[in-house]
């Protein structure tokens, strides 16, 4: 039983043939002009001269001479690069636009000092954060993401056997149900103050605070999923022999795993927010301590480019969360789209 | 598609045989009971093909739950093989209406849904294959229902059904949501099914031409609470024609006894 008729399926090979494979390259004009745009960029840096002198012009104009030279590789190399390639066409009209953006950037601020010294950093004085303080940065780093794992695990996984148990038993559901009414819409951080005084270290007591807000989104949507099952589903599987447990690992969990999903991707947003928190008014350590400590020392510098460094540290958790979803929901592929 | 494999001899009828003694049933809606099946009385043979015929909402579905092992009546009494019906059991196997596939698991991995639970599916892997094979989806093995047509769904439902060796097959209009032509193949695959795992069928259906042309008997159901009309012999060979004057004759039968004969 073929879905494709044979005959339909030859024609379009005929037609692929027809696409010429082997000749040269195209050239990506796009990725030329944006190039030029980096090129040009470069020049601004280093040919204009900065009202107040900053050190580390001349490195970030040899950063945007190496980006300018990757798009002139991709633009001229045609489809031999593969996936990076396709990816990078893609963001073609970005390219020009950002270097526009550091353009602009580095005009008001290093170049003719528009924008006021202390409260805007220049391009440059950002990237001698990240050379000169990358240390205490990647610490930092290593510190919050560890903190968070702790307190994302323990809270999805606790959220999760909740949500299950509260979804499947009526008695369950009977004593948990208020108290996660009342308890649960409080802000996990409206617990700081108690948390760190009953906690003996303040790791810990953070740790608390990130698994409580992570467990309240995961443990209503793990529970609405279950609760949502198509009850048919349990009478099919009891026809065939399925005992209870059976019911709950094979049928109501897997069923009910993409709204466990959206518990997940709602817990991880909420524990970034209580994890910027916790650091700033108890951990010694961490991304917010070091936008505190920045702060502290009126370096502004170093308070930007630790926001640059948590807008990755998010984005990147957010997107290994969606890599896992895809993944465990793979039989979901062309059902939905988000 | 299937074709035709008859093990005529040695092998006795492996279905089961069912016997229904005043049976009554009845739901709560909001408080107040709504009785669904009034007194029902009747027996089925092992290995025979029998069809319920009845107006929608009679109870017939409710019949097949009761016999499932679903749902326990209120009154009377159901037997299988003279042992009363308690819980589900994988020799009685209802198909539903909608297919109602695991849309997490491949095509392969719904049709092993019962050898899993049971936990024997280690030791029966190639039954599974055979399954698939039997209702004409060799190749299919790694598709998700959502990549599946309509008659190809409730076909893995059957190769799901089917894969356990059930002796009592209850079927809940398990061809009414197919397109006409669709249907009409899988009526006469149906019937293959039957005559080669030698089960008791039980048919749930509102379409008259459905019933005669599928089953040795037809018991016609009236409107809700459901008790018995008439049960008519369909004393016809299989394969069956459907232009046998035979057939018309009982489609008139039937419909007369629904209180339909004025539209003949």
């Amino acid at each position: 039983m073929s879905l494709v008729d044979p005959a339909l399926s030859k024609n379009a090979d005929a037609v692929f043939q027809d696409v010429p494979v082997k000749s040269r390259p195209v050239v990506w004009g796009l990725g030329l002009a944006a190039a030029a745009a980096w090129i040009a960029a470069a020049a601004v840096i280093e040919l204009w001269p900065e009202t107040i002198p900053q050190p580390y012009g001349r490195e970030l104009a040899v950063i945007s001479l190496v980006i300018a030279l990757a798009l002139i590789l991709v633009a001229v190399t045609g489809r031999l690069l593969g996936a990076i390639a396709t990816t990078v066409r893609y963001y073609g009209a970005w390219a020009i636009a950002a270097a526009l953006g550091l353009v602009i950037w580095e005009v008001v601020t290093a170049k003719t000092g528009l924008l006021p010294v202390p409260f805007f950093s220049s391009p440059q004085s950002i990237l001698e954060v990240f050379l000169d303080d990358w240390i205490r940065l990647g610490t930092s780093v290593s510190y919050s993401v560890v903190l968070l794992a702790k307190g994302y695990f323990f809270g999805a996984l606790t959220g999760f056997i909740i949500g299950v148990t509260i979804g499947w038993s009526q008695a369950a559901s009977y004593w948990v149900h208020p108290v996660l009414r009342i308890i649960g819409p409080l802000p996990a951080t409206a617990w700081l103050p108690l948390a760190f005084f009953i906690f003996p270290t303040s790791g810990s007591a953070s740790v608390f605070l990130i698994a409580l807000a992570t467990a309240f989104p995961v443990t209503i949507l793990t529970w609405s999923g279950i609760a949502s099952v198509n009850r048919d589903y349990y009478d099919i599987a009891r026809t065939l022999g399925a005992k209870p447990a059976f019911l709950i690992l094979k049928v109501a969990i897997p069923a009910a795993l993409p709204h466990v999903f959206v518990g997940l991707f709602m817990g991880l947003g909420t524990s970034f927010a209580v994890l910027v928190v916790a650091e700033m008014l108890g951990v010694k350590a961490g991304l917010g301590w070091y936008l505190q400590w920045a702060q502290g020392w009126a370096a502004y510098n170093n308070m930007y480019a630790a926001l640059l460094v948590m807008a990755l540290m998010c984005s990147t958790l957010i997107t290994v969360l969606f890599r896992v979803r895809d993944w465990t929901l793979s039989w979901q592929k062309g059902l939905v789209r988000w | 598609m299937v074709a035709i494999e008859l093990n005529t001899g040695a092998r006795p009828a492996a279905g089961q045989r069912i016997d229904i003694s005043s049976l009554s049933h009845q739901f709560e809606l909001e408080g107040d009971p709504l009785p669904v099946l009034n007194d029902v009385d009747f027996s089925i043979e092992p290995g025979s093909f029998v069809a319920l015929l009845g107006p929608s909402g009679c109870g017939k579905s409710t019949l097949l739950r009761l016999l499932a092992g679903l749902d326990h009546p209120t009154q009377g009494e159901l037997r299988v093989d003279g042992l009363p019906v308690g819980n589900p059991d994988p020799s009685r196997i209802l198909v539903f209406q909608d297919p109602t596939l695991f849309p997490w698991r491949t095509v392969w991995d719904n049709v092993a849904l019962g050898l899993e639970a049971q936990g024997i599916l280690r030791k029966s892997r190639s039954r599974v294959d055979e399954a698939i094979r039997l209702v004409g989806l060799g190749g299919f093995d790694k598709a998700y229902p959502h990549q599946l047509s309509g008659g190809m769904a409730q076909r893995v439902a059957l190769a799901r059904a089917l894969v356990n060796d059930p002796r009592l097959l209850l079927l809940d209009e398990p061809l009414g949501k197919l397109d006409s032509l669709t249907r009409l193949t899988m009526q006469t695959e149906l019937v293959n099914l039957w005559q080669r795992a030698r089960l008791t069928a039980v048919l749930v259906t509102h379409d008259v031409e459905e019933a005669v042309f599928l089953a040795q008997r037809v018991v016609i159901f009236g409107p809700r609470p459901a008790r018995i009309i008439a049960d008519l012999t369909v004393d016809l060979p299989y394969p069956r024609h459907r232009g046998d004057s035979r057939l018309t004759e009982l489609r008139r039968e039937a419909l007369s006894h629904l209180g339909l004969a004025s539209t003949w």
